[in-house]
């Protein structure tokens, strides 16, 4: 049964930025993927069985407001996206991240190693790899999007579908924004160069990816995993598609619990 | 009121089984279907057609910039308005427009928009539209989150570029110029009139409304389904205690005159059901890039559903769903208004009636279209000039038009060079 976590706000560039924030242990932190966090989801709970749980929206994703309209360059993005990880507490914490989340966690641990711990990173964006060119997710008719995203679409419609009392205008603007904001970081390719700063990355880190993830290829683990200087253990979620956390709840937040009780 | 003669420049050959075949007509068109010699006489032909227009007293002729498009083989407008400038006299050019966010750095199209001021001695309309998501975002790789903040940036740096005296430095968000000093400067002053093409968005209402620009609807589904939006215009200009003229608006029209309803009705059936068949036939995934669409507009648009929720029309549906719901028979076309037809006296009346309601004072008019034929286009646009056009000049006489080019004194002008445009269009 899902419950509520406690909500708190941080400001960033003059933009709230909610925290959420649930379970006891030591801390991770997570970025939420393509399409942001609209409503708290069953993996969060699952990996707050063992971890306090501290998720920060992103700038212009479900809880970060319009914060996106004034981050024009990519270090505009990073150093947000580091003042946001340092306000919710994260610094020096293990860090989660997931689809356009992950990309941003990889590049924190690139530029500043020493405020993440573990890194774990579920299907990045970031990179491009022209004989196996990621899906473009912002050119798609309306109803083909949750089968692109999840491998079960009806999980992606729940996630999107407004709850009860929720603002029937503002809801779906909500939606769009946040697939601005991910266009606003990795149009048109998804390509950020992330390639050039992956050695960067001296943490030791989990790479998972769903197994039937349409937007980003499986073999983009390899790339990863050759291009980071830290340790990596990859995972391939069976059944899963992009967005792994949200296909696979207890198989992805149990590859994480394994990963970080393991040393 | 103003008449004046619109050409996309479609490609004329796409296959009957255009719809089937293919997914689109824009951004993935294939380009098989291209045959750059049949494009030579196209282009030509489709030249000769406006030329033709200057000739038979159209007051401005207008051209268009699309990217991948297989509807549109402008690219660059600005090469047709060039080649135009030399071969009419007196008839404004209008370049509707410029895609400002597409230029780098946008002080080109303050030089080019200036060549052409220059070369045809005053007689530019500039007009700045965003662009669809299709050309800018897709073809062109613009990012749908800044294409707006870009836009504004570019025009501010095209204004300045044309109206400040002295060498300056502009230090943009987007654009950085150490050095802005155009050469040519335009011969309207303090510049050419601005035109913006837009959708049904508040925030270009009100940016017309308060730049004093003139705002252009160039929908492609006729006065019925353009009505909403012009009284939204008309609106927000009434909000903001505005003038009523209807010189600061334009709407798009097409147009298909015969001696009789039923003729007209044999004679267009083709090239309109091959415009809004194959070449409106265009992938909805290309339709709403994230952020091309303001949130104030999808506000708006959401409003306008929940309360309209039974509404057939246009308004308020996302560019994908317009293109899904287009009509595509000549009977479904001429009964939503998309292609007015009639006898000279018909279409006049029914444009009186447009021009009237809408209150626009420019009709930018489609005379050509799909795959109709050099001559057809010519008879179409001769009959208009000669039978509807003097029925339709003394509209909105009271007004005085603020928007329209300032030529130089025609004894001042340089000559046209000889040429023979009655041979050239045979």
């Amino acid at each position: 049964m899902t419950t509520e976590p406690e909500t708190s706000t941080v400001e960033v560039n003059g933009f709230p930025i909610r925290v959420w924030r649930k379970g006891t242990g030591p801390t991770i932190g997570f970025l939420a993927g393509f399409g942001g966090l609209p409503r708290w989801t069953p993996f969060l709970d699952e990996l707050a069985q063992s971890r306090t749980v501290i998720v920060p929206s992103l700038p212009g994703f479900p809880g970060g407001d319009r914060g996106h309209t004034v981050l024009d360059s990519h270090l505009d993005w990073l150093l947000a996206i580091r003042q946001i990880l340092d306000l919710a507490g994260l610094s020096g914490a293990d860090l989660a991240g997931s689809s356009v989340g992950a990309s941003m966690a990889a590049e924190v641990a690139a530029l500043w190693p020493g405020t993440v711990g573990k890194l774990i990173l579920i299907a990045p964006f970031g990179l491009y790899d022209e004989t196996n060119p990621p899906a473009d997710p912002w050119a798609q008719r309306g109803d083909a999007v949750p089968g692109l995203m999840c491998a079960d679409p009806e999980i992606w419609k729940a996630l999107k579908t407004p709850p009860e009392g929720a603002n029937s205008i503002e809801w779906p603007i909500e939606q769009v924004r946040a697939n601005e904001a991910a266009a606003r970081i990795f149009w048109p390719l998804g390509n950020t160069r992330l390639e050039k700063r992956l050695h960067l990355i001296k943490a030791p880190n989990l790479l998972l990816w769903g197994e039937n993830d349409k937007v980003m290829p499986l073999s983009y683990a390899d790339l990863f995993a050759k291009g980071i200087s830290g340790a990596t253990t990859t995972r391939v979620i069976a059944g899963a598609g992009h967005l792994a956390d949200l296909d696979k709840p207890v198989e992805v937040a149990g590859e994480i619990q394994a990963f970080l009780s393991a040393g | 009121m103003k008449l004046m003669w619109f050409h996309l420049m479609p490609y004329t050959d796409l296959p009957e089984d255009f719809r089937e075949a293919n997914p689109s007509v824009w951004v993935d068109i294939p380009s098989s279907l291209f045959d750059p010699k049949r494009a030579h006489l196209m282009y030509n032909d489709f030249m000769d057609e406006l030329e033709y227009a200057a000739e038979v007293g159209f007051d401005a002729i207008c051209v268009n910039e699309h990217h991948s498009n297989g509807y549109g083989l402008m690219p660059s407008p600005n090469l047709i308005a060039s080649a135009l400038s030399r071969r009419t006299k007196d008839t404004a050019i209008c370049v509707m427009g410029n895609s400002l966010a597409l230029y780098n750095p946008p002080t080109r199209v303050a030089e080019e928009f200036a060549m052409i001021d220059v070369i045809s001695g005053g007689r530019l309309i500039a007009g700045f539209p965003v662009g669809t998501p299709m050309d800018t975002c897709y073809a062109y790789g613009t990012n749908p989150s800044q294409l707006r903040q870009r836009y504004h940036e570019a025009h501010d740096l095209v204004i300045r570029a044309w109206t400040e005296k002295d060498t300056f430095a502009f230090n943009g968000r987007f654009n950085q110029q150490r050095y802005v000093n155009i050469w040519p400067r335009p011969i309207q002053q303090p510049h050419p009139p601005i035109w913006v093409p837009g959708g049904g968005s508040v925030e270009t209402w009100r940016w017309c409304a308060e730049m004093n620009y003139v705002y252009c609807y160039l929908s492609y589904y006729g006065y019925k389904a353009g009505r909403a939006t012009m009284d939204g215009f008309w609106a927000e200009m009434d909000r903001l205690g505005k003038d009523r003229n209807p010189y600061q608006a334009g709407f798009l029209q097409f147009i298909g005159v015969a001696e009789s309803r039923e003729q007209a009705f044999e004679l267009y059936a083709e090239a309109a059901e091959y415009f809004y068949g194959r070449c409106l036939h265009v992938d909805p995934k290309w339709a709403t890039p994230p952020g091309y669409t303001s949130e104030g507009s999808q506000r708006a648009g959401i409003e306008s559903q929940v309360k309209q929720a039974a509404d057939a029309g246009v308004r308020g549906k996302s560019t994908g769903e317009r293109f899904a719901s287009v009509a595509r028979d000549m009977e479904g076309i001429v009964e939503k208004g998309y292609v007015i037809i009639g006898s000279p006296d018909e279409v006049a009346e029914q444009l009186r009636e447009v021009a009237t309601q809408l209150n626009v004072g420019h009709l930018m008019l489609l005379l050509q279209y799909g795959n109709m034929s050099k001559e057809l286009t010519r008879y179409n646009t001769k009959l208009f000039a000669e039978q509807v056009m003097p029925q339709l000049k003394d509209l909105h006489a009271s007004w005085t038009d603020h928007w329209w080019p300032q030529p130089m004194d025609a004894d001042q002008r340089a000559e046209v060079p000889a040429y023979t445009p009655k041979l050239a269009a045979e």
